[in-house]
């Protein structure tokens, strides 16, 4: 033992590098320190106009000290209503459609042409931005709510059966198999071997996209699908900063106690 | 199990008489709320013209295929600004979240009456208002521009980054921490060798994560004028210039998927 | 060296864990703290370096009363006192030499040991310490990687590193195989032999304190109710400390044989 001891005793101590292979970590401190530098250089900061615009930003914080919600509280309360139809009907919608989808695209349960299919749908709702998909839902249905409620029903299908299919080819075989045995017809099968299991995440994700959907029905507003945020559009577009920290602060308090019921929800149901 | 008597036989059942009742009243309500959603939704729908919707669509599928691939020199200097919106303001975000995180978690906060209600009141705000709001905003204030579309990343996204990480805070393992204590080490290497090691994962996690979701959200922050390839996509549609709409899309489509595929790969070295 | 005068210690919600212990270990003196769950072992070690707050009483080291210390001054005194842990209470994600080296954090500035530069001695004496406890060849492997009787090796390096003049070790084994128990409760008190260190170890395990120690010290609902040689253990005695049980029936257990195998199997 002593012998090897010798070896170590007097010798520096250092940590060993997270990468091992010195060539690559200098390459890739190098490669950052260079991307870094002309990442910054390429943006434009016109400090004038920065400073100009620092008078607004203090306006925008003196509105969320005495915020307006009188002078303009038809069209925050019938915006607002609209969101929260949007989202709701959205949320049922989407999570309708999610179901089918999240079976067809677990693979231990779906034949493979079926489960490609689905997975399919999933990938490309989850590559397409809410906002994109709105504008495009825009250009085609025109403005309003319709547009939205499409847009955020596809959007859920992309979040919720993704999760809900990773839930389901991880269930337990043991349990699905058991009431297989007993001869159950596949709806049979689907309804007593897999529900019970994914069940309870199915109730959590579906709070939690509830939540989801309605942070997003107030920006779909902004490209003309609906909701809240045209509201908010609008009073930045005049510079009535108190009606727009209006605005934020109902969205902040209806997502924070949404948050709240689902957290409640969520954990009732463990 | 509750059994109820039907006709004088004994009928199993799988949920007693209160808790059926109210299943149902859920069910009711969730209908109805349901109901009542679509029927507004549709009145302020004009059904007149959905008839040719198929038209529409065809119509502008026509004219946005083939996409326009010259303009593709135009969408390079975009695309470098959009990835600069993304990596700038995660790191940007990252920053300012570590404190915020340590003075919310419950275990590591410097007073639990006033400095954590004010850490999480800055969490909920930043995180609740999307990114796009933040750039209209900020547009208004530092004015158009790569900037302003950076800030409002940045801003957004540190809530998200400080939630995740102080519930990686208060979910350490206390013993450790006490181990390194109990050497006599001072407070800032009890955080530095007990608290910082043993979130480092969660951290480089979070950072990946909201990086791959910034680089989405960065796509679209041109509509409002916060710099980036939306700048372009939005003076393509204001034009009604469908084949550069189209190129737009797909190169968005890639910027995504190269994004996720990254990150997945940076996940997996990492854990 | 170690005093304890009436120790006392109230949780906020109001259970009495400690009730006036008076306590005395000298220098080179090793001794085992047993009684059963929540009397109190691990609070009253805790109450030591203060990991705890004691409620009132005090605790004297080389006459220093370390319970009137400041933060910087507990900070100081905490150098003194290594701790072993039940659960190892390692760093997982660092290597084992990190972990080691942590032992002397109390010695070493902030940004030395951010940087990980610590002063050649140190790692030196972490090196001999990780040849003494056989993990030499693993000083740059992560903790959590290793076997539990490798961890709580690792744990007694660092505990040793800091130079102690007073070792605190709370349920050393309890996580550990009966081999692996022995081997690490010998190796513990072979160690405080050869640095003459004052020793409190807290075990629930009867015959494996008997073994290796030469005062007992039983503590029952936060008060001592024994305090003698091994020997004096006599049923009466270990019933008073943890209640009615057929104690002959379980000192039979003791397995000698089984002894002499791990000696010569070393």
């Amino acid at each position: 033992m002593s012998a090897t001891l010798d070896q170590y005793v007097g010798k520096r101590w250092r940590k060993p590098h997270f990468i091992t292979s010195p060539g690559w970590r200098w390459g890739l401190i190098i490669a950052s320190v260079i991307y870094l530098v002309l990442a910054f250089a390429s943006v434009e900061i016109n400090w004038s106009r920065v400073y100009r615009g620092l008078s607004r930003g203090w306006e925008f914080i003196v509105g969320f000290a005495n915020p307006d919600f009188v002078s303009r509280w038809s069209d925050i309360s019938s915006g607002m209503a609209e969101s929260v139809v949007m989202t709701v009907a959205s949320t049922v919608v989407g999570i309708a459609l999610s179901i089918p989808v999240a079976l067809g695209a677990a693979r231990n349960i779906a034949p493979l042409p079926v489960y490609l299919v689905c997975r399919a749908i999933i990938a490309l709702s989850r590559a397409l931005n809410e906002i994109i998909v709105a504008i495009i839902l825009v250009a085609i249905l025109g403005f309003g709510p319709l547009a939205g409620f499409i847009t955020l029903s596809f959007a859920t299908i992309g979040f919720l059966a993704k999760l809900l299919a990773e839930d389901i080819e991880d269930m337990q075989k043991a349990q699905a198999e058991a009431v297989k045995a007993t001869g159950a017809k596949w709806m049979q099968w689907v309804n007593y071997g897999v529900q019970p299991q994914v069940m309870p995440r199915l109730v959590g994700l579906s709070m939690y996209r509830l939540d989801i959907n309605f942070r997003e029905s107030a920006v779909l507003g902004l490209v003309g699908a609906g909701g809240i945020g045209a509201t908010l559009n609008t009073a930045f577009d005049r510079y009535e900063f108190d009606s727009v920290a209006a605005i934020l602060i109902i969205i902040i308090v209806s997502v924070m106690v949404l948050e709240y019921l689902s957290g409640i929800i969520r954990a009732r149901m463990k | 199990m509750p059994i109820i008597e039907k006709s004088g036989v004994k009928a199993w059942q799988v949920r007693d008489r209160n808790s059926q009742l109210i299943r149902w009243a859920m069910w009711l309500l969730g209908t109805m709320a349901f109901v009542f959603s679509w029927k507004v939704i549709s009145d302020n729908t004009q059904w007149a013209i959905m008839g040719n919707i198929g038209a529409v669509t065809m119509d502008i599928g026509g004219r946005a295929m083939p996409p326009r691939w010259s303009y593709m020199d135009q969408l390079w200097l975009p695309i470098w600004d959009t990835l600069n919106i993304a990596t700038l303001g995660t790191l940007f975000a990252l920053i300012m979240a570590v404190p915020v995180a340590f003075l919310a978690a419950s275990n590591t906060t410097p007073s639990r009456l006033f400095v954590r209600p004010i850490a999480l009141l800055i969490i909920v705000s930043t995180r609740s208002v999307n990114s796009l709001i933040w750039a209209l905003l900020l547009v208004s204030i530092v004015g158009p521009g790569v900037f302003a579309g950076l800030i409002a990343i940045s801003i957004r996204s540190i809530g998200f980054c400080a939630k995740l990480l102080y519930e990686a805070i208060e979910e350490i393992d206390e013993t450790q921490v006490e181990a390194i204590r109990a050497t006599g080490a001072s407070g800032w290497q009890v955080m530095v060798y007990g608290i910082v090691p043993q979130i480092l994962p969660a951290f480089a996690g979070i950072a990946v994560f909201r990086w791959d979701i910034n680089i989405r959200e960065s796509t679209v922050l041109g509509l409002v004028g916060a710099g980036g390839i939306g700048l372009q996509l939005q003076s393509s549609l204001n034009v009604l210039a469908w084949p550069q709409v189209s190129l737009i899309l797909l190169v968005i489509l890639l910027a995504v998927v190269i994004g996720e595929f990254v990150s997945a790969k940076v996940r997996g070295a990492i854990i | 060296m170690l005093k304890l005068e009436k120790l006392t210690k109230v949780y906020n919600t109001g259970d009495k864990a400690l009730s006036g212990v008076d306590l005395e270990v000298g220098k080179g003196q090793v001794i085992a703290l047993i009684g059963p769950s929540g009397a109190g072992k691990s609070t009253l070690i805790r109450c030591v370096n203060r990991l705890v707050q004691p409620t009132s009483g005090r605790a004297i080291l080389d006459g220093v009363d370390i319970t009137a210390l400041g933060a910087g001054g507990l900070r100081r005194e905490r150098r003194r006192m290594g701790m072993i842990f039940q659960e190892y209470a390692l760093v997982e994600r660092l290597s084992v030499m990190e972990n080691v080296l942590s032992g002397r954090l109390g010695y070493v500035g902030f940004w030395r040991s951010f940087l990980r530069k610590f002063p050649q001695s140190d790692v030196d004496e972490a090196y001999r310490l990780l040849d003494r406890v056989g993990l030499l060849h693993m000083a740059d492997k992560r903790a959590d990687a290793r076997s539990g009787g490798q961890r709580q090796r690792v744990g007694i390096a660092r505990a040793l590193i800091q130079d102690p003049t007073l070792l605190l070790v709370d349920e050393p084994t309890a996580s550990l195989d009966p081999k692996t128990s022995r081997e690490i409760m010998r190796l513990i008190v072979e160690m405080c032999r050869e640095r003459e260190l004052a020793t409190i170890i807290n075990i629930h395990d009867v015959n494996l304190a008997k073994m290796f120690v030469q005062r007992v010290v039983g503590l029952e609902a936060g008060r001592i109710v024994f305090d003698g040689a091994p020997d004096e253990l006599v049923p009466d005695v270990l019933t008073r400390i943890y209640g009615e049980e057929d104690w002959e029936a379980t000192i039979e257990t003791v397995d000698d044989a089984d002894e002499e195998n791990d000696e010569a199997g070393k």
